[in-house]
């Protein structure tokens, strides 16, 4: 009993430990790179709409070298209007850009990779559609060790 | 470099008009970012993997432009509604112009 006790209050103390560790991942990233000038060049300007893109990361990456990320643009793509590109920034990386998928007539407009992110931060993707507007989605994912070499 | 052999995974090659085929492809590359260092502190170069392309009969179908942030080994996976029966060629150029393809045959019924 004493014994049980004891190993509870140690997993008390470890599971503070690990919100402490979580919380100081999650305090404001240091310095952001270009991502701003990066979606303006995309989108040459124009101001992306939030929506209708659906970002898929996982909540958490314990590592930051392989995360798999997936990006699809929901609504009305029928014969006028598809999705052309669909910009993948990450503001706290060493460079912005993560990737850049182009899309036919022909495509589904969604696509899956993985890719490396250097700490927490939040994942934009930015979709160009043919009527000449942009959406876009944002999403928050912490990352444990970061995959950036160094 | 040795030959590279990339896997390519089509969930159907017999396709009715109007069905998705569904594509996953993986290719092996170190996709070196430039922001390493080797073990005598010198930065090893960037080279990268930055262009992929699917075209079928020579139509573009799908494809991206990779930067140092996409993983070792890249991973796609993307869907597209073929029209027609043919050849889905499959490109991936890196860094120092090394050109890997792979062709897959469809029929579009």
């Amino acid at each position: 009993m004493l014994q049980r006790l004891s190993r509870r209050e140690a997993l008390t103390v470890g599971a503070g430990a690990f919100a402490a560790g979580v919380g100081l991942a999650a305090a404001p990233a240091r310095a952001l790179n270009d991502y701003a000038d990066q979606i303006k060049n995309f989108t040459g300007g124009k101001a992306p709409v939030e929506g209708r893109v659906k970002l898929e990361l996982p909540e958490l990456a314990e590592n930051g070298n392989t995360v798999p990320l997936s990006v699809a643009v929901d609504g009305p793509t029928d014969e006028d209007i598809h999705v052309e590109e669909i910009l993948v920034v990450a503001p706290a990386n060493p460079n912005a850009r993560v990737i850049r998928f182009r899309f036919s007539s022909a495509s589904v407009p969604e696509a899956s990779t993985r890719i490396r992110l250097a700490e927490t931060q939040d994942v934009i993707a930015v979709a160009k559609l043919s009527d000449g507007n942009f959406v876009q989605a944002s999403r928050q994912i912490k990352v444990t060790i970061g995959g950036c070499g160094g | 470099m040795a030959e590279i052999k990339p896997r390519i995974r089509l969930d159907k090659k017999d396709v009715k008009k109007g069905d998705t085929v569904d594509v996953k492809t993986l290719v092996s590359h170190v996709m070196e970012t430039g922001l390493r260092k080797d073990a005598s502190g010198k930065p090893i170069p960037l080279m990268i993997i930055n262009t992929f392309t699917c075209e079928l009969n020579g139509k573009f179908v799908f494809g991206c432009d990779l930067e140092s942030a996409v993983s070792a080994n890249p991973y796609f996976e993307f869907k597209f509604k073929p029209t027609e029966s043919g050849t889905l060629k499959f490109t991936w150029i890196d860094d120092e112009g090394t050109r890997i393809e792979m062709t897959e045959t469809i029929k579009v019924t």
